[in-house]
């Protein structure tokens, strides 16, 4: 266990908030809140759809300002760690490719069949999410523990 | 549909308000540190399980939404609502969501973290997005090459929109 790094709370809060979202998506607006599958349909330019997502996306890019902007207002100690990204520039262009034609296979990524399918009890989702869970395990047990590349 | 409009002006700030707050969910939760994402999936190392709570918290929440949803004919803004209607469980469905878990446990990202880090211009993210966009025009290639690979054919119209 990496207790130093361990963060149940703002995760468990972080959680519901994007439980918020992905409910205010479908009550509002009657969308299923999946990134991959918005942000490939923007490369596609369907028509009537693409403003909504188009703002989606922009709403995702300005976030990290607001938080910023709010993490003014309370103490040190419940700042954000900066992220730390592991991966080599290779590595993260061979990911992107992955996860891109991946989750369009999939019909959908973290969001999409991690939350808002797992939320509706569909199977096909219990499914996906099994599957790029166990993969994601794999992956990174193959590099830190067999190959020592983590 | 005309009798539906999914883009509204209200709908479109709305959709804005929800990025923002998946964003502002993201960051909060620790979704958006690769390291931490990368933590939680190696389960024999130093072990973070900090992101099982974010999956708890987010479904939990949205669980009671979709119980609503899915008996109402329309979202409350007028759009008709658009419940996901696959449910076949096919072979395209497991390889793609097996070669997704493989790149997000390449780098520790999945898309929406990708996204919302390049608002802060994090360089990584912009090399990571870039190649995601690059899979999907890979796919959308794939599929001019070799359509419905693995797939019982789903019109286009029925297709989740995940």
């Amino acid at each position: 266990m990496d207790w130093s790094h361990f963060t149940p709370w703002s995760s468990l809060i972080g959680g519901c908030v994007l439980g918020v979202a992905a409910s205010a998506l479908i009550l509002l607006n009657g969308r299923i809140l999946g990134v991959c599958g918005i942000l490939a349909s923007v490369l596609r330019r369907d028509s009537a759809e693409l403003p909504w997502r188009l703002s989606l996306l922009a709403g995702l890019v300005v976030a990290p300002w607001l938080l910023h902007a709010l993490a003014g207002m309370w103490p040190a100690q419940l700042q954000l760690p900066a992220p730390r990204v592991p991966a080599s520039w290779p590595r993260l262009a061979i990911a992107g490719v992955l996860v891109g034609t991946g989750t369009r296979y999939a019909n959908g990524c973290t969001s999409g069949h991690g939350i808002c399918g797992l939320a509706r009890l569909s199977p096909r989702s219990a499914v996906a999410t099994f599957a790029f869970m166990a993969s994601g395990f794999g992956t990174v047990f193959v590099m830190n523990h067999l190959l020592f590349i983590g | 549909m005309a009798s539906s409009p999914s883009s509204t002006a209200t709908q479109v700030l709305t959709a804005f308000a929800i990025g923002l707050t998946f964003g502002v969910g993201l960051l909060l939760a620790g979704m958006t540190d690769p390291g931490k994402v990368l933590a939680f999936l190696d389960l024999v190392g130093p072990w973070d399980p900090s992101l099982a709570f974010v999956m708890g918290g987010a479904i939990g929440v949205a669980f009671l939404a979709f119980r609503h949803a899915v008996r109402r004919p329309r979202a409350l803004l007028g759009a008709a609502m658009q419940l996901p209607t696959l449910r076949a469980i096919t072979p395209r469905l497991v390889l793609g969501s097996l070669t997704f878990g493989i790149g997000w446990g390449l780098a520790g990202y999945c898309p929406a973290p990708a996204i919302v880090n390049l608002g802060v211009g994090q360089p990584q993210a912009v090399v990571f997005t870039l190649a995601m966009l690059a899979g999907t025009a890979l796919f959308d290639a794939l599929e001019r090459i070799a359509p419905q690979r693995w797939i019982v054919r789903v019109p286009a119209k029925t297709a989740e929109t995940h």
